[in-house]
């Protein structure tokens, strides 16, 4: 654990906060996230849609449309940087560029009106100062280098002539162009079949190794995470609520939401008449958050305390926390 | 492509055979005659005129001898001017006409294009509302109105255009504006929901995580969607623009075709109202099928059948 | 219980308008009760309706006045108190005159639209109902007609029928339609593979009757969206016509007439334009942002 040196990390999420504002109602969508993630390393963050996963992201990246979002404050810490306090030019000149996204819904990322080709070049041609010819070739080289057959040929085509899966393949190919040092990867796998999921996530943990990119893995199929990621950090209602290395998490789940969901999985060894656990109740409405603990409602372990305020980080290893207030009275 | 082109101008001829039967239909239909509206006339006098332009021979005839004559591309004689053919009147008119039309397109397309990106690239600023506002008062205020308020002002007070007449540019402007203004509001509104639609979709997002410059992500991602919606109002507009210019050249004395039309709808002139419509929905029909190949080059995924 | 997602969702906070126990109509209600301007209009309208309505036989029981008859002795006036707009080239009060024209103009912008959202709403709902061949041609039929310059036919028919006002309206809805149509073909094609559709049709109801009683309630929102726009557009198209000379007859008058007047004198007698022109402004204003305020509130999707 030495070499976990200052300069492995690339990006440094430090109290992250973001707030919209929704007629009368101030919706904390993203209250007090922290992370940070190292060169090659992959992060899982998993919840339920809501929990402000997806918008943690895209503030990072300033990519969150305000209004209706207040400015995000805390930190976003890239190479020392804080993102959050950078002049809009700079910050188109590291995103797409350093700092990449792919999203969840290939078929309505890509722009239907241009070409791939376009869509592709131009990306070298805003950030390497690229010629069209040295951008084009580029591309194709790529767009091989993601799977796509006939590449040379393909690249003139427009966004619905390819399926789901090559287009996603292809917004990872624009990802990719700039060879950024961190990814960000919104759902990549949800809209597409299942064979074509584990192809797609094939190619992220093949490229990242090729390009030592740091993935952050945006997702709410505990799956994906147990496979692909090398920490997890479990969010709920804006909040992380528990993060650690991803096999320490499936081994020994602290938090009673993250049990919740774990053993809401479906097991192969639990046999047909083994049951699935279900978390009671419904994802919560942010706009009308429960008071202290926001999954106390939901909570098998309910404390009083939980009702009154947010329970604090417990450490229970030095890479694994969460925060619940039952875990601290047990430790 | 081309495929598609030829089967659409193929479809246009049942089209237009619907269109000019249904239109002689009604006009020969209608009560009265050329001749019954101007003082009493002697019947031989009558039955003269009658069977010179052939409205003494039965309704079917008359009307294949006036397809035959279409066909070759005359549109007969015209009852109220004699002296003149409808060709003629046509020629002489619709250039005037075809130019306001023109003058007025382009403007209210450069006005409401511009107004219509402001309003949606800063979306409920000061800007977008005062756009907005703006374009629905400029709906709200008929040709006819806008109009004389524009002479008074821009010719009679400041004396920087003339208030009437045709000739050279300096005539087409203040007509152009009274014409164009409306429809200008019109493609302001679907200019900014057009790109609004456009601003909140993935793509929008995907280019502005590309790390592309505000600019660029408007003119090239933006825009080629965003104007779908006025493309499509072209043709209704166009259409529109051109029977809107009746009242507009009324008011500024141009000598275009639509004074003729209301004139000849009144006075039962036949071959002249015939000649009208027929030439207006010839017009139209091709003007809709380029707006529609316009329609599929702008957007890649429309597919020729 | 496994994580809410579906594969299409894309994070976002509930917002309040997606409380539980308010009804469509009730939302759409509260909506438009919030948008200032379009409430403003609502009230701007009620008031030209009321005075239209009201004010020519308070202005007749008050100073006399009618619409029609002439003194040519007291002739062409500027606005005075016992003449508030002013009076004509012929003497008559302005007032009445204009009040009684934004009478014609709303009664037959309303009924126009009426004729036009009646006719479009049941062309429509037929059209997709049906569907397959018929729905294709019945489509291309109001492909034709929208793009024809169809303030032709109007003159044709008005010069026709003669100018009478209850024509007028009548061949303005019946020409008038296309856009109603067009809508509500839209909204039964996407209703009509719902679940209560098919439910309806599987108990055996008879198509007319899902058509009536099923379909068409449930395209209300858009319908009244149209009729709102389409009552300034039949309001503008009275008014050309009368502009030209094709609407209601003199001494009768109507907005576009008097502007028509008003235009021919505005040099010498600025008021015989600027009060018929305001008034005509002034009302397609207050339509326009009232029918915005509908549509923000019934549909927020359907800007444009």
């Amino acid at each position: 654990m030495q070499s976990e040196t200052a300069t492995d990390t690339v990006l440094d999420v430090r109290d992250l906060r973001t707030y919209f504002k929704l007629d009368e109602h101030v919706v904390k969508a993203v209250d007090g996230v922290s992370f940070s993630i190292r060169r090659g390393e992959t992060l899982g963050i998993v919840g339920e849609s809501g929990s402000g996963k997806s918008v943690a992201c895209l503030s990072a990246l300033g990519l969150v449309p305000r209004p209706p979002a207040f400015h995000p404050s805390g930190q976003v810490l890239y190479r020392g940087r804080n993102l959050l306090g950078l002049p809009e030019r700079q910050l188109q000149n590291l995103r797409g560029n350093r700092l990449a996204m792919i999203f969840q819904d290939p078929m309505t990322s890509l722009n239907p009106y241009l070409r791939v080709s376009r869509q592709l070049t131009e990306v070298l041609e805003v950030h390497k100062s690229a010629t069209a010819t040295e951008a084009r070739r580029a591309a194709i080289a790529m767009l091989e280098r993601v799977g796509i057959p006939d590449a040379a040929r393909r690249i003139d085509n427009y966004p619905h002539q390819f399926s789901g899966g090559m287009r996603q393949r292809v917004m990872i190919a624009m990802a990719l162009l700039c060879e950024p040092e961190v990814l960000f990867a919104d759902e990549p796998t949800t809209a597409l079949d299942v064979t074509i999921q584990a192809q797609i996530l094939e190619l992220i943990a093949e490229l990242k190794h090729t390009f030592g990119t740091a993935v952050v893995l945006i997702t709410h199929d505990l799956g994906v995470v147990a496979g692909t990621t090398d920490r997890v950090a479990v969010m709920y209602a804006g909040r992380i609520v528990e993060e650690g290395p991803t096999s320490e998490v499936f081994a020994s789940p602290t938090h009673p939401y993250t049990l919740g969901l774990l053993e809401s999985l479906p097991r192969i060894d639990a046999g047909p008449e083994g049951e699935l656990a279900a978390i009671p109740g419904l994802p919560p409405d942010l706009a009308h958050l429960p008071s202290g603990c926001p999954f106390h409602p939901r909570c098998s372990r309910v404390l009083d305390r939980c009702r009154e305020s947010y329970p604090p980080q417990v450490v229970l290893s030095p890479t694994h926390s969460a925060a619940c207030f039952d875990i601290e009275v047990a430790s | 492509m081309r495929g598609y082109i030829l089967r659409r101008l193929l479809e246009l001829i049942p089209t237009a055979l619907i269109i000019v039967t249904a239109s002689f239909a009604l006009v020969r239909l209608a009560p009265g005659s050329p001749f019954t509206s101007e003082k009493e006339i002697p019947p031989q006098v009558k039955a003269a005129l009658d069977a010179k332009y052939g409205f003494d021979k039965p309704l079917p005839e008359q009307f294949f001898r006036y397809l035959g004559n279409l066909l070759r591309g005359d549109l007969g004689p015209s009852t109220k001017y004699p002296q003149r053919s409808v060709n003629e009147i046509i020629a002489d008119g619709f250039p005037a006409t075809l130019t306001l039309g023109a003058v007025a397109l382009v403007w209210a397309l450069l006005l409401g294009i511009t107004a219509g990106i402001i309003g949606a690239v800063r979306q409920n600023t000061v800007w977008d509302h005062a756009a907005m506002a703006a374009a629905l008062v400029g709906l709200s205020i008929p040709s006819f109105v806008l109009g004389p308020v524009l002479v008074l002002v821009v010719s009679l007070r400041w004396h920087l255009l003339p208030p009437a007449g045709w000739g050279d540019w300096r005539h087409v402007i203040l007509p152009g504006l009274t014409l164009g203004t409306i429809y200008a509001a019109s493609i302001a509104r679907l200019t900014r929901g057009g790109m609004l639609e456009v601003v909140r979709s993935d793509f929008i997002r995907t280019a502005r995580a590309k790390g592309l410059s505000e600019r660029l992500v408007i003119w090239r991602h933006m825009l080629k969607g965003g104007l779908l919606p006025v493309v499509s109002y072209l043709g209704p507009a166009i259409a529109s623009i051109l029977t809107g210019s009746v009242v507009v050249e009324k008011i500024f004395n141009i000598p275009g075709i639509g004074p003729y039309f209301v004139d000849a709808a009144f006075n039962r002139d036949y071959f002249l109202v015939m000649g009208i419509v027929v030439l207006y929905a010839g017009f139209l029909l091709v003007m809709n099928l380029i707006v529609d190949v316009v329609y599929g080059l702008l957007d890649p995924r429309i597919e020729y059948p | 219980m496994t994580i809410h997602a579906a594969p299409h969702s894309v994070e976002r906070p509930t917002g309040p308008d997606l409380e539980p126990g308010t009804s469509l109509w009730q939302d759409a209600w509260k909506r438009l009760r919030k948008n200032h301007v379009a409430v403003a209009s609502g009230w701007i309208l009620l008031f030209l309706a009321a005075a239209c309505l009201v004010g020519p036989p308070i202005v007749a029981g008050t100073w006399g006045y009618d619409y029609e008859t002439q003194d040519l002795a007291y002739g062409p006036r500027p606005p005075t108190w016992e003449h508030p707009f002013g009076t004509d080239f012929y003497g008559r009060d302005l007032l009445t005159r204009v009040l009684y024209g934004g009478r014609v103009s709303l009664t037959v912008g309303f009924l126009a639209a009426a004729v036009a959202a009646t006719i479009g709403t049941v062309y429509g709902a037929v059209s997709s109902y049906a569907g397959g061949n018929v729905d294709s041609v019945m489509m291309r039929i109001v492909d034709i007609l929208y793009a024809l310059p169809y303030m032709f036919l109007v003159i044709i028919l008005v010069t026709i029928l003669g100018k009478n006002l209850v024509l007028v309206f009548l061949t303005l809805g019946a020409v008038g339609w296309l856009l109603t149509a067009r809508v509500v073909r839209g909204q039964v094609m996407s209703l009509k593979e719902q679940d209560f559709i098919l439910a309806a049709r599987s108990l055996g109801t008879r198509p007319g009757s899902i058509v009536f009683r099923h379909l068409i309630p449930n395209t209300l929102g858009p319908v009244i969206v149209t009729f709102t726009l389409t009552v300034p557009a039949m309001i503008l198209q009275e008014a050309f016509l009368s502009f030209l000379g094709l609407g209601v007859q003199a001494p009768r008058p109507s907005l576009g007439a008097l502007i028509n007047d008003g235009a021919s004198q505005m040099l010498v007698f600025w008021w015989t334009l600027a009060f018929p022109g305001g008034v005509m402004a002034l009302m397609l204003m207050a339509l326009n942002f009232l029918g915005d305020g509908v549509r923000d509130a019934l549909d927020p999707r359907m800007k444009n």
